[in-house]
């Protein structure tokens, strides 16, 4: 067991190394002064070509450089801002709540959603009830992201505006609860319909194979009730792919819910890398960039070692 | 029936009866999928949608309003707001006073080209790469699936911000992206699919009939792969259409002048409140577009594999 962890765990540092090599490659290779003048932009002027090459030391050699990229992000100092002059953490730091909290509620909501549906389908199959449920998965599965939060947005200003729910920044639920659920409702609901429809289908495929097995005849011969049968036998060993995923999709959307950010205005991680990416400001996306990266990384460590523990033959692979 | 009479009846068989043709596995999928309403309604979706797409040039001739033409005099309001559906402009103008419906149909000229083009490119690349890794084995296996492992861990927004960030947005880029991450979808179960196959007799015979391993994979496996290969591109295709989509709402994609879905949609985000049709029309297009080719996957899955279950697990 610690060897295989040992294992995942070098694994995941490979692959961070990897990433932030390709990060250093795409961004910083090439001649000094082309580097310098993409960092600044195209209508930058001299003196700041050479303070930005003079601070980030691009006269040196690639290998110095390539040693200091590293050995800063091992220390945590992702650099600093072009266009607000604040050091990169500080504004991920600041951009982190919003995604959070964005998230974490709008998991709560995809997956008491999508298991319940799954296992609404799963035990009725090919009833009506199966029936909406799939037309509904294909209608989310279909409808982009920011379609459903742009008619979200919409709906809520032209034709319920009574409600008060209205896209913009993040506020904190400790400041001001009564703006904190006024902003971050229509973004929950629109990111957990999209992973709902998701995890219905994984839900409802897991479940039809798991009550299909032997072991779930023989609870229905020793006379256990249905309801036990399907929630106690079924639903429990069905889970661990719907988990699995789940700890994949958090790990994924923590490192920036960059369109549902977008349509909402919520300012988190994920609208912090658009709007650098307008902006050109490398040094903020290079640092959200490595940061979503170990995101996915731990998520995908953590899924593999908790799976290993419910399915051992996991461990041989 | 019983057995007496189907041999009372057999001797009254007049001599010139039809012979009974066999059907083969591909007639027989596609009389299923005929039979697959929600499937040929897709099917004719798709169809006029593709005319749309091809005929633009000749509605932009018939209306005279050319994708990226501003009409400031008879698009826009006095007011200075887009004029809504008429006879001028079919669908309405957008806030420039650039004509909706022109600018729609040559935007499912680039959402048809990135979302087909992406995928046949993810076609190819994942047939060869999955059944190379699947036939050969070994260390080559061991090092696709490992990067296969990687690619599908990584959203892809994120790769195309730091990508566009570094290189700057443009089509080939976005088509690049987006074949990218479906090739690896691609290329995992065309692995799969290698490796079940590769056990089986008919195998076992091309090898001992002396076939070397580049003509047993291209002759004897391909012809198998077929069906999920089918199933799985035409559930991609929908896939990269709305990332292409994304990718263009959010900037990422083609020039933002360019007339596509995604961009018409980011441009309409400050005029909708006042001109709903700029977010209803292309969205009801974008969103025909997709439902139609996810309902035509699940319909060919369905004909290809009776026994397929509707809703497959897995994303």
């Amino acid at each position: 067991m610690t060897r295989f962890i040992i294992r995942r765990v070098l694994f995941g540092v490979i692959v961070l190394w990897l990433v932030a090599t390709t990060v250093f490659l795409l961004f910083f290779a090439g001649p000094a002064d082309n580097v310098a003048r993409r960092l600044a932009g195209p209508r930058a002027p001299m003196e700041v070509i050479e303070q930005i090459k003079d601070t980030l030391g691009l006269n040196r050699s690639m290998w110095e450089q390539y040693a200091s990229f590293l050995g800063n992000l091992l220390h945590g100092d992702l650099g600093i801002s072009f266009i607000s002059q604040t050091p990169v953490t500080t504004l991920i730091m600041q951009s982190l709540p919003g995604t959070l909290w964005l998230v974490a509620g709008a998991a709560v909501l995809w997956m008491a959603a999508g298991i319940t549906g799954g296992v609404i389908s799963a035990v009725r199959p090919r009833s009506v009830l199966d029936r909406t449920t799939t037309v509904l998965v294909l209608a989310g599965i279909s409808l982009p992201t920011f379609v459903l939060g742009m008619l979200m947005v919409y709906l809520a200003l032209s034709v319920f505006p009574w409600t008060g729910l209205q896209p913009g920044p993040y506020i904190s639920p400790l400041l001001d609860l009564k703006g904190f659920l006024q902003v971050m409702i229509m973004p929950w609901v629109c990111l957990a319909v999209v992973q709902a429809a998701v995890y219905v289908r994984l839900t409802r495929g897991s479940m039809l194979d798991t009550l299909g097995e032997d072991y779930i005849r023989t609870a229905r011969a020793k006379g256990a009730p249905e309801r036990r049968v399907t929630y106690r036998h079924g639903l429990r060993a069905a889970l661990t792919p719907v988990v699995t995923q789940f700890g994949v999709d958090i790990g994924t959307l923590l490192g920036g819910v960059v369109v549902t950010e977008s349509v909402f205005g919520l300012q988190g991680l994920g609208q912090l890398m658009i709007r650098s990416v307008r902006y050109g400001d490398l040094p903020v996306i290079i640092g959200a960039a490595i940061l979503a990266s170990a995101f996915i990384v731990v998520a995908n460590i953590v899924v593999d070692v908790a799976y290993s523990f419910l399915d051992p033959r996991v461990r041989l692979a | 029936m019983s057995l007496t009479d189907a041999s009372a009846e057999a001797e009254h068989v007049p001599e010139e009866a039809p012979a009974v043709r066999g059907k083969g596995p591909w007639r027989l999928a596609w009389e299923r999928l005929a039979r697959d309403r929600a499937a040929m309604v897709s099917l004719g979706v798709i169809a006029v949608i593709v005319l749309l797409a091809l005929l633009a040039p000749v509605f932009a001739a018939i209306t005279g309003h050319d994708p990226q033409a501003q009409f400031p005099e008879t698009g826009l309001t006095p007011e200075g707001l887009p004029v809504g559906p008429g006879s001028d402009f079919w669908l309405g103008a957008d806030s420039l006073g650039r004509d909706l419906f022109i600018r729609i149909l040559y935007g499912a000229r680039i959402s048809l080209l990135v979302g087909l083009l992406s995928t046949l490119l993810a076609t190819v690349f994942g047939i060869v790469a999955g059944m190379v890794a699947g036939f050969y084995g070994g260390w080559v296996d061991g090092v696709l699936a490992r990067v296969l492992d990687v690619v599908l861990s990584f959203p892809y927004l994120l790769v195309a911000i730091v990508l566009v960030a570094a290189l700057g947005a443009s089509v080939p880029l976005m088509i690049f992206v987006i074949a990218f991450f479906s090739f690896a979808a691609m290329a995992r179960v065309v692995r799969g699919q290698t490796i079940a196959y590769k056990e089986r007799e008919f195998i076992e015979a091309a090898r001992s009939m002396g076939a070397g391993k580049v003509r047993t994979m291209f002759v004897d496996v391909v012809p198998n792969l077929i069906a999920p290969v089918t199933v799985l591109a035409t559930l991609l295709i929908p896939t990269s259409i709305v990332f292409e989509a994304t990718l263009s709402f959010l900037g990422l994609g083609v020039d933002p002048r360019t007339a596509s879905w995604g961009a018409i949609l980011a441009d309409s985000v400050d005029f909708y409140r006042v001109a709903p049709g700029l977010l209803v029309f292309p969205a009801l297009m974008l969103l025909l577009t997709t439902l139609s080719f996810n309902l035509l996957g699940d319909g060919i899955r369905d004909a290809l594999d009776p026994r397929s279950d509707r809703l497959l697990p897995g994303k």
